[in-house]
């Protein structure tokens, strides 16, 4: 039995391990954050920065709205047959107060979410393909 | 005033599923504008087309496929891609060389034939294109944000899933009368309650479909409709007005937004900022409009564009739709063509769709759906990647 890799679908967007982060930038002129990663030019319409750190958003947030999806969307999404419905949810991060979108983990409950309520992200797998799981980052209630 | 353009002459071929190619549909309505405004094709000084991106290089150059398709007459071309904004911007461009006194008379045409199913990104791996990740990462269709939007409006002014029904109803009911619409069918709010739900809470008789069609506007100087001794419908405002950063509210096809930590949100967002610059323009307001034309994308979204153009508070809109006054006999009926629940898009000629409406209902030819007495009409829509437009018009 051969073992199954595991890897992310899209590199340097997110730590792993037991408190996974997504990763964004921070413009060192004006301070403003960036996710995805901005690294060359500031959006600002006000700084002409040319540098950038490396930061970690917030990996908690609150939901701003949430939808469950009951069709399969198109490609370039990738799904294991049969399609189950999947919920996205929309999370406000309060310090770098910007909205991050993403699926919400696995065996949460279009019932179970609310907006105002607290989440949290973790890392779970995505898809399959060719032997290797990939994983993408996503948001679950915080326990308690 | 001195902005003025006039309208001499609106066409359309019919929305629907009709497997032909774009460009058949684009010439009806442009023979059919040019019928309206009692000219032949040899009049028109340019041709203002609106790209479609799906319909491989004839579409990418709309304006010159047109103008050879209708028989090459030396005509100046131009071309403009702005998603679902397209029309207007194709508009713009022939406003702004009318106003500049470098054409008299300009022919602007949107056509498009559409795939079945969820609108998706364009084939091929394009990992810093957020139009692809969003389906790669995470599946974020469009009818996701209508959702999101459509959930909001629940948590936090009370909307129901009865409210977003009754939208569909309601222009369902208006696009019965409406030959040029897609879907001649109406609903009551139970069967639209009992359709599958795509996205919660949405449900498939409440997202709009994508459909073939077209839509053609002639416009002109007022000095040359003055000569012709018309008294057109006239446009006084377009805006294609693009967000202020930081944009603070979540925007397809954007899986986060800007952030607002180093500088503050805007004061108007978005949505409302494009309707503003049109009344802006047009030295109008909101309660000088008559009826509005609104991208209802989805039935909620209809909703939430009450608002965003300025017709009430936020989070009265469900008020607006509850007394009657969105309908036609109401006090500012929206969507009296039917809207998209009723056409479906067709991303290039649907603000061209938006301004022929505005158009028949100003010269008081709109029949079965006409609002009574309409003196001035606002259109608004919403595209991809921070665009935008909205027009009025008016007697």
């Amino acid at each position: 039995m051969s073992e199954t890799k595991i890897a992310p679908s899209i590199e340097g967007w997110y730590t792993t391990g037991e408190n996974p982060e997504l990763l964004g930038t921070r413009c060192k002129w004006c301070g403003s954050y960036f996710f995805p990663k901005q690294e060359t030019f500031c959006r600002n319409p006000s700084c002409r920065s040319t540098e950038f750190e490396e930061i970690p958003l917030s990996r908690e947030g609150t939901i701003w709205s949430y939808t469950e999806h009951f069709y399969s969307p198109p490609e370039p999404y990738i799904f294991t047959e049969p399609f189950e419905p999947y919920i996205i949810v929309a999370v406000e991060l309060e310090k770098e107060k910007m909205i991050v979108l993403g699926q919400a983990a696995q065996g949460v409950k279009s019932e179970e979410l609310s907006t105002g309520q607290k989440v949290e992200l973790v890392v779970e797998p995505l898809y399959e393909q060719e032997g290797t799981q990939y994983t993408v980052w996503k948001w679950t209630p915080v326990a308690g | 005033m001195a902005k003025e353009v006039a309208i001499l002459g609106v066409g359309m071929h019919p929305w629907g599923k009709w497997g032909k190619n774009f460009v058949e549909y684009g010439i009806k309505a442009c023979n059919d504008a040019l019928d309206d405004a009692g000219l032949e094709w040899q009049d028109i000084e340019v041709v203002a087309g609106a790209e479609t991106v799906r319909n491989a290089y004839a579409g990418y150059v709309a304006g010159a496929t047109f103008a050879e398709a209708l028989g090459w007459s030396g005509a100046r071309v131009s071309t403009s891609y702005a998603a679902c904004a397209s029309g207007s911007q194709a508009i713009n461009n022939a406003r702004a060389m009318i106003l500049a006194d470098m054409a008299d008379v300009v022919l602007v045409v949107g056509a498009d034939t559409t795939p079945k199913g969820f609108l998706a990104p364009n084939a091929g791996e394009r990992w810093t294109d957020p139009d692809w990740l969003r389906f790669r990462l995470m599946g974020c269709t469009n009818p996701t944000y209508f959702a999101l939007y459509a959930r909001r409006r629940m948590d936090l002014y009370g909307a129901t899933e009865a409210d977003f029904a009754a939208v569909k109803v309601k222009n369902a009911r208006h696009g019965m009368a409406n030959p040029n619409a897609r879907y001649h069918k109406e609903f009551t709010q139970e069967q639209v309650l009992e359709s599958p739900m795509v996205a919660d809470p949405l449900r498939l008789l409440e997202i709009c479909a994508t459909s073939d069609g077209a839509a053609a506007v002639v416009v002109s100087s007022m000095e040359y409709a003055r000569k012709r001794n018309v008294d057109p419908v006239k446009i006084r405002a377009v805006s294609t007005v693009t967000p202020v950063y930081p944009q603070s509210t979540v925007e397809m096809p954007y899986f986060s937004t800007d952030s607002a930590a180093a500088v503050p949100a805007p004061a108007l967002d978005f949505k409302e900022s494009i309707a503003h610059a049109a009344y802006e323009e047009a030295g109008l307001g909101p309660e000088d409009m008559s009826l509005a034309e609104v991208y209802d994308l989805s039935s909620a979204l209809e909703l939430d564009w009450c608002e965003n153009i300025g017709l009430c508070p936020k989070g009265d809109a469900e008020k607006l739709l509850r007394d009657g006054d969105t309908t036609l006999g109401g006090r500012i009926p929206i969507n009296a063509s039917g809207g998209l629940a009723c056409f479906g898009e067709a991303v290039p000629a649907q603000a061209l769709a938006q301004i022929c409406e505005l158009t028949w209902q100003l010269r008081g030819q709109a029949g079965g759906r006409q609002v009574e007495g309409a003196k001035a009409g606002i259109t608004a829509n919403l595209g991809l990647f921070g665009h935008g437009s909205s027009v009025i018009c008016s007697v």
